[in-house]
């Protein structure tokens, strides 16, 4: 018993000699790399004496996690990451609080990017950066593998990149799954998934983590990575052999920071969205440790010499369609993972078959090689194909049976699963047909 | 409850121990306050439907998709393939160490259980370097022989990283199964004219059979319930990673994840209720033995014997090898070795942010200590009480074994959120007294055990005569049994404190900021960006030095019975 008292008694002293009054402070619930929120940290704290930022570092889901778990009486005041999906959930869960900067503060900062709104039109979450997707690939390793580096998203389905292609998961990664909406909307949607299934075949791996891309890359275990631009840039400035390029269709988006409904310390969490958008806190993105793109376009002129400026720069301009896109988020993001994802290996296998029959015909000895051609066609399409067509999959009943507790889901993902197995177990038996045939 | 107590005085001859009583109703309370209640309130979602009655539809489900069946069968076969391979790397090592004197055998035993405590992340970097596609021995390869092997894909390389991480598990319960057994039974059967394998399958098999059945099913637990390996190795298709995909994933409420979680609970639950029946018959059976004495071996066959030990805690400290050199390293990209080195990763951890190593010692000091407390508490009640109950506090003791740290962790963020906790001046989740009871909890199973074998071992006799000669029960607890069980109970704390170092899963949910943060988070938040993973591994380092520094004491404490600590 003496043993249970003295826990206990431990315990209460610990907590009150811990427990401390609340300082003047202002929490924030980030994602980002410590480079970036330390240096913020350290500007702010000095433009602020006596305002304290204390930092939440967690990956975005667990930080959605935290904030829906702890809404009844919320700790943290801001919600600071890139994807802009994160956002939507948390303002259509009522979770975020409007705010209007002041006037001279906005001003400075244009309505849109391209076609993308910099600002949350309703108020709830502001662009601080702006960010383009594109590929980042390491020299020794393309090198040693005598490959060029990819221009385009549509070089990924080339065969000769089979195996060295990495990718992390659109359903952990906000700026994967915005990557692919740019790609499902500029091609369309049949054309989209068959390049992302082409790409996908030629993944050596998909990840879970959005780091693990720019980190296979620099450590040389894949040769190209999509990754989102600052990853490529920061890289780049760490002195590892890698570079970094947007290909011509790319779509440049906002990351954001928004201030937490009932925020305990809301002045301070408004002084500090304020320096994030002002020039001097828009100029610390400069800094080659974080390797960012800034909101005011005056600025560049005063940013480093050859440093990507994505309001002049030639952009492809897709008409990126934000609704459409958070719209139909879970849904392309589970598709993405039912017929990619978890069926990677079986995807890799029958475009490696294609690829093998290909070559075979070209070097084509065998009798029968237009036969063998139209068998590989047909493969080609069978791995390609997408279960489910764009009207269905912004369907407001598929839409909200990922929303809820619903037997639609598991059926719809059930079903998809089933296809994909079924196409690339046949579209390799085909390709492997048609290899024996050139033979 | 009059009823109640009347049967109670039937049953025990002498008076109800209320002060026993009150103990176990407090370790009850807490435990179901900090392990019972939140995990039921988290997989609750699993068991209701939409209006929140109870439902069996979603495990139903579970087994109609092809998908998870898949994973099903997979994370049956891993856990099997690991126990086999680690068995075969296990059991040779176990009978060196029980049965064998020689020079180096501490270090055996200190290396031993390092592949247990490798931090995520890191490790998964770290052996990505070394036999990673890319990684120091496929370029070597591909350079002089133009091959490469795929050691780290698919369900294989899960198999065999799993395999060098958990094989200590099988050894360290071998090695205590074979220190047990009575060597008169062996001699017996030589006199006999039994001898080399016949002696091995005939007796000594038979006899280490309990041990290496507790480590093969404890080994089985953790790999169906390891998250990070197949994470690592970007598989997908067993149930821990579609459980932490499912949940874990922004903005979808899937009852599916939490599906998978009650079926890898009830699944880790058999496999302990196996093991512990099959380590109570072992008890008996070597109820009274003789001294075990160790052969000193020379010679050829100590080379042989290091050889071997060589090879096998080579290669599972390759990812260890891997951290260290990354600690030094300023760029390390597709070559066999860094090719430019800095000490800037250690000036950093050490001197720009200290914060992390303090909190980890701070935590898991703190967390170890009330471990050996509980663990003490309730292995003296489950031996020396006859309280009705007991079986409960222990089920409940035994459950986070079971339990992923993710769902504890939601579940507390669930239970302690929003009210202020009784001198906490918040919210317990806004305090980081959250992680110290969180790690206290997921490695109280450790010291309970360990509790309990060393106090198994003190006969009641010495306890009675000290009473006997008047001694009151608190002084014959405290002159007595407690320094009968000091062994026992610092190498539990101490294996509390090795584990807890490295804990992520429960520590990212719950650090309520970064500063506390302990190293575990550190290398999470390091490895977000090129310019960190250096420092990543250098904190990496630091927490294998804690790690290899509580281990050694373990073995200084405990000798060679250290193992029991990691018994069921």
């Amino acid at each position: 018993m003496k043993n249970f008292a003295a826990v206990l008694s431990f315990l209460a002293v610990f907590f009150a000699a811990t427990a401390t009054s609340r300082a003047k402070e202002v929490v924030i619930v980030t994602s980002f790399p410590k480079e970036l929120f330390e240096t913020y940290k350290k500007a702010f704290e000095a433009k602020n004496p006596g305002i304290k930022v204390t930092i939440n570092s967690k990956p975005t889901p667990a930080g959605v996690t935290y904030i829906r778990e702890t809404r009844a009486k919320p700790e943290a005041d801001i919600f600071w990451v890139s994807s802009p999906d994160a956002f939507q959930t948390l303002k259509t869960d009522g979770l975020l609080d409007k705010y209007q900067p002041p006037r001279e503060i906005t001003a400075k900062i244009p309505a849109k990017i391209g076609t993308f709104p910099i600002h949350d039109p309703d108020g709830t979450f502001f662009g601080f950066a702006v960010s383009g997707y594109g590929l980042m690939w390491n020299r020794n390793y393309l090198q040693a593998h005598r490959l060029q580096p990819p221009k385009e998203w549509t070089d990924l389905a080339n065969a000769k990149y089979h195996g060295h292609l990495v990718i992390s998961a659109p359903s952990r990664s906000g700026t994967t799954h915005i990557t692919i909406e740019v790609i499902l909307q500029a091609y369309g949607w049949d054309k989209g998934w068959a390049l992302l299934l082409e790409a996908g075949g030629n993944m050596g791996a998909v990840t879970e983590r959005s780091f693990g891309v720019p980190e296979a890359v620099i450590s040389g275990q894949y040769g190209i990575g999509i990754v989102i631009d600052f990853f490529g840039l920061s890289a780049i400035a760490s002195g590892h052999p890698v570079d970094f390029a947007y290909p011509s269709l790319t779509s440049i988006v906002p990351a954001n920071v928004a201030i937490i409904k009932s925020a305990p310390n809301l002045e301070n969490a408004r002084a500090f969205v304020n320096y994030l958008l002002s020039e001097p806190g828009q100029m610390v993105l400069f800094s080659p440790e974080i390797g960012r793109l800034p909101v005011i376009p005056d600025l560049y002129a005063k940013g480093p010499k050859n440093y990507p400026n994505p309001f002049t720069m030639k952009l492809g301009g897709v008409e990126f369609n934000n609704r459409l896109s958070s719209g139909r988020r879970d849904v392309v993001n589970s598709l993405y993972d039912h017929i990619i994802t978890f069926r990677h290996r079986e995807l890799k296998d029958a475009w490696g078959a294609i690829y093998r029959a290909e070559e075979a015909i070209t070097k084509g000895k065998g009798q029968d090689l237009s036969q063998a051609r139209s068998l590989v066609a047909e493969a080609r399409k069978l791995a390609a194909q997408v279960p489910i067509n764009d009207k269905r999959a912004s369907d407001k009943e598929v839409t909200g049976a990922f929303k809820a507790k619903s037997g639609l889901r598991a059926q719809l993902e059930t079903e998809w699963e089933r296809f994909a197995t079924a196409h690339y177990a046949k579209a390799r038996e085909l390709a492997n047909k048609a290899s024996s045939l050139a033979r | 409850m009059p009823k109640s107590e009347a049967a109670l005085t039937i049953r025990l001859p002498a008076r109800i121990d209320w002060w026993q009583g009150a103990i176990m109703m407090s370790l009850i309370a807490i435990l179901v306050a900090f392990i019972l209640y939140p995990v039921l309130r988290v997989l609750w979602v699993s068991l209701s439907d939409e209006k929140g009655d109870l439902t069996l539809i979603h495990f139903v489900n579970f087994f109609r998709r092809p998908l998870f069946r898949e994973a099903f069968v997979n994370t049956l076969l891993s856990g099997l393939l690991v126990v086999f391979f680690g068995s075969l790397m296990a059991v040779p090592l176990a009978y060196c160490s029980a049965r064998y004197e020689f020079r180096g055998k501490i270090l055996l035993q200190t290396l031993a259980t390092l592949p247990l405590v490798i931090p995520p992340f890191v490790g998964a970097v770290a052996l990505q370097l070394i036999l990673g596609r890319s990684g120091m021995v496929n370029l070597l390869l591909m350079r002089y022989f133009d091959v490469s092997f795929p050691f780290m894909e698919g369900l294989s390389g899960v198999v065999l990283v799993q395999t060098l991480h958990y094989f200590p598990f099988i050894m360290l319960n071998t090695a205590v199964s074979l220190a047990n057994i009575d060597p008169s039974l062996e001699e017996m059967a030589q006199n006999m004219g039994c001898h080399g394998w016949r002696l091995f399958r005939r007796i000594t098999l038979p006899l280490m059979l309990p041990g290496f059945m507790a480590g093969s099913l404890l080994t089985f637990i953790r790999v169906i319930d390891d998250l990070g390996t197949p994470l690592m190795l970007n598989y997908k298709i067993l149930l821990a990673p579609q459980a932490y995909l499912r949940i874990t994933t922004v903005g979808i409420d899937d009852v599916d994840g939490y599906a998978i979680c009650v079926v890898l609970v009830v699944f880790s639950l058999l496999s302990l209720y196996a093991a512990r029946k099959y380590l109570s018959l072992a008890d008996y059976a070597t109820a009274h033995r003789g001294v075990v004495v160790l052969k000193p071996i020379r010679g050829i066959r100590r080379a042989f014997v290091l050889g071997f030990i060589g090879i096998v805690l080579g290669l599972s400290l390759l990812p260890h090898i891997g951290i260290f050199l990354l600690s030094f390293s300023k760029i390390w990209s597709f070559s066999v070795l860094p090719t430019s080195y800095t000490l800037d990763n250690y000036t950093e951890i050490l001197f720009r942010a200290p914060h992390f190593v303090k909190n980890t010692l701070l935590y898991t000091l703190l967390a170890a200590g009330l471990d050996v407390l509980m663990g003490a508490a309730i292995a003296f009640l489950l031996l020396r009480s006859r309280l009705p109950g007991r079986n409960f506090l222990d089920a409940i003791a035994t459950l986070p074994l079971a339990i992923p740290g993710v769902v504890l962790a939601v579940g507390y963020l669930r239970v302690f959120h929003g009210w202020d906790f009784p001198g906490a001046g918040g919210p317990l989740t806004s305090h980081w007294m959250i992680l110290v009871i969180a790690y206290t909890m997921r490695r109280l199973p450790y010291t309970v055990r360990a509790c309990y074998a060393a106090l198994q071992q003190v006969h009641l006799s010495l306890e009675e005569s000290a009473q006997n000669l008047g001694a009151n029960r608190m002084k014959t607890f405290l002159k007595i049994t407690l320094p009968l069980i000091t062994g026992g109970v610092v190498a539990g704390g101490l294996i509390a404190f090795v584990t807890s170092c490295v804990e992520l899963s429960a520590t990212i949910m719950l650090v309520p900021k970064v500063e506390m943060g302990p190293i575990s988070y550190g290398i999470y938040v390091y490895m977000q960006s090129a310019l960190g993973r250096g420092a990543g591994a250098a904190l990496g380092v630091v927490a294998i030095l804690l790690v290899s520094a509580g281990t050694y004491l373990t073995h200084r404490v405990f000798g060679g019975r250290a193992g029991s600590a990691f018994r069921i």
